[in-house]
């Protein structure tokens, strides 16, 4: 799996709130087509390096560099014209907008207005979004606005894709089919998920990285993480 | 469909403007078509204001800042060059100038909401003081003096080709009429482009553009500084319609004044705004003809009244009535028809009541097909 270039790399990355060390010291690679999952227990500093990496947050030490491109000063439009596509951990959508002006303005941030169009009639399509593409988002379920704002992230094409809990207050149906386009999505991006549900990694999984406050505690595949102690101390001796 | 729909209630509020221009001047006396001057004037204000705040979300305290510099500048270009044409473009771009000054500060220094609406008014008051102490020689702009609280005369708009031909109180109807029409029609195009969604899309959530790759900061500041060059052509129509300009349009009044109709008329709706600033002047100008009330008490209540009770404003208060009175009948409608149905597969009987009901089911049905 380890080949190709690396793609994005942290270099003693650190972001401190007061006293509080959220996150510490972190030297991290992604390589080319990965698809990488950061897990830890809440309070790891997975969701505070995730800001880190896309410019939602400045950090106090350390560099985050996209290939080649130093970042860490950089706002998140920036990183975002990088060809990077980001999910929050909350939904972060247009709630007034229906969904398919939501997906359209993804799609038309990179593209002409007729390209643009097409992207979306595609993506709406991908995502099994057409039957409500003119309602306003604000009206949707939680799992389906949870997919406008995947949707808003695979419209732009980019070739790293970071998503934040993507199946988070997802029903199992609905986690099954995140897991396929998260695969889906792999064959030409790179991604980094951070997530909660191990039965949501196991299936989407090669590589997991394990947060432990603040620091990177280990890296290796979800089979081996779940048979180290260490691991299983910190965060899956209770669920897994 | 939708925006068929959309384009068409564009040109027809459009074109009810160009006919109210046409007819208004031979129906109405003089003193009401210069009075209607001054509210279109205002209008234009309310306009200006409810791009940036109800599509941009930009909660602007001081609109009438821009409004104000407008008219200023108007009038101090106008006795400087002895013609108004080059006036009116100077009055507008010194206004947009200004918004981007401030605006620049505001949006990259990534001012919050809050402290933004008290910048803005701080700003008109700040001008407010200023231009009152200005009486007496020493305060001049080239040949105008600036007047203090008194104001200067405002020299009255001429034709374009021919300085020496001053438009008469009747034709300066014409002008602020086809300044509102043009300034609606801008605007409603502006809102349909990708740049006018994009400033929804911020409004709607900032974060969510600029992961999306939108420089938020410059799409703020690009909005606003187009709705100052709008305030700066109702400044522009204003200090022609009153004939003067005075320092009370940067006061706490007017600032407030354009927010009520605002808010009265409707966020997200362009027509609102300007139908609650020509209601609100009314209202007001018939106010003022009494004493029983004061004018200020009646404006507060109207502004609690409508954050309570119609928070959405008038226009799409109406509008949400009017979809939810349309579904309803619609479902009402598919109900009637599927009991029918239900009659029909159970008995065999009542087909023909059913088809061609004398409460006139069947129209409807057909209506809304």
């Amino acid at each position: 799996m380890r080949q190709g270039e690396v793609v994005l790399e942290t270099r003693g990355l650190s972001m401190h709130f007061g006293g509080v060390r959220a996150v510490d010291r972190v030297d991290f690679a992604l390589y080319e087509n990965e698809l990488r999952c950061l897990i830890g227990p809440n309070g790891a500093g997975k969701s505070t390096f995730f800001k880190c990496l896309t410019g939602q947050l400045r950090p106090t030490a350390g560099s985050v560099v996209i290939r080649d491109i130093h970042v860490t000063e950089r706002e998140p439009f920036e990183v975002a014209a990088l060809g990077v596509g980001i999910k929050t951990q909350v939904p972060n959508v247009f709630e007034g907008l229906a969904v398919e002006e939501n997906i359209w303005l993804s799609a038309r941030r990179w593209h002409v207005p007729a390209r643009a169009r097409s992207l979306t009639a595609e993506t709406l399509e991908r995502l099994r979004l057409g039957d409500i593409r003119t309602s306003p988002v604000g009206r949707l379920a939680h799992g389906q606005r949870q997919w406008v704002e995947l949707g808003m992230v695979v419209a732009a094409e980019p070739w790293l894709v970071l998503l934040d809990e993507p199946a988070a207050g997802m029903t199992h149906e609905e986690t099954v089919r995140t897991a396929e386009l998260i695969r889906e999505i792999n064959r030409t991006a790179t991604l980094i998920v951070v997530e909660h549900d191990m039965q949501f990694i196991r299936m989407i999984s090669h590589l997991v990285t394990v947060f432990h406050e603040g620091r990177i505690l280990m890296e290796d595949t979800m089979e081996a993480i779940s048979a180290d102690s260490r691991a299983r101390e910190v965060y899956l001796g209770h669920r897994a | 469909m939708t925006l068929a729909r959309d384009v068409r209630g564009m040109l027809a509020v459009a074109a009810v403007g160009v006919l109210f221009m046409l007819v208004a001047p031979s129906v109405l006396e003089l003193f009401t078509i210069i009075n209607l001057t001054t509210a279109i004037a205002l209008a234009v204000l309310a306009l200006s204001l409810a791009l940036i705040w109800g599509y941009g979300g930009i909660l602007c305290f001081g609109q009438n800042a821009f409004f104000g510099i407008g008219a200023y500048a108007y009038t101090i270009a106008a006795i400087n060059f002895g013609g108004s044409s080059w006036a009116i473009l100077v009055a507008i771009l010194v206004a947009v100038a200004f918004a981007v000054i401030i605006g620049y500060v505001m949006f990259y220094g990534r001012v919050s909401d809050v402290y933004l609406a008290v910048i803005t008014l701080t700003v008109s008051l700040i001008l407010y003081s200023l231009i009152r102490r200005t009486s007496g020689p020493d305060y001049k702009i080239g040949k105008s003096l600036l007047g203090g609280f008194n104001g200067i005369t405002s020299p009255p708009i001429n034709l374009p080709w021919d300085s020496s031909f001053v438009l008469f109180p009747e034709h300066v109807f014409y002008v602020a009429m086809g300044g509102l029409i043009l300034a609606y029609l801008f605007t409603s195009w502006l809102t349909r482009t990708h740049f006018g969604r994009v400033c929804v899309s911020i409004r709607e959530n900032e974060l969510r553009a600029e992961l999306l790759g939108y420089d938020v900061r410059f799409y703020k500041l690009a909005i606003f500084a187009v709705g100052a060059g709008i305030a700066g052509l109702a400044g522009v129509l204003f200090c022609n319609g009153v004939g003067r300009v005075t320092p009370d349009v940067f006061n706490l009044y007017t600032s407030a004044l354009t927010i009520i109709w605002v808010i009265v008329g409707g966020r997200g709706t362009l027509i609102g705004p300007i139908l609650g600033a020509f209601g609100l002047f009314y209202l007001t100008s018939a106010l003022g003809t009494q004493s029983t009330v004061n004018n200020n008490l009646v404006l507060g209540i109207i502004l609690v009244v409508f954050v309570l009770g119609v928070p959405k404003g008038v226009i799409p208060t109406v509008a949400d009535w009017i979809a939810a009175r349309r579904s309803r009948r619609a479902l009402r409608v598919r109900e009637r028809r599927m009991r029918m149905r239900r009659t029909r597969g159970g008995s065999g009987a009542g087909v023909g009541a059913g088809r061609g009901s004398p409460d006139g089911t069947g129209a409807a049905a057909r209506a809304s097909e």
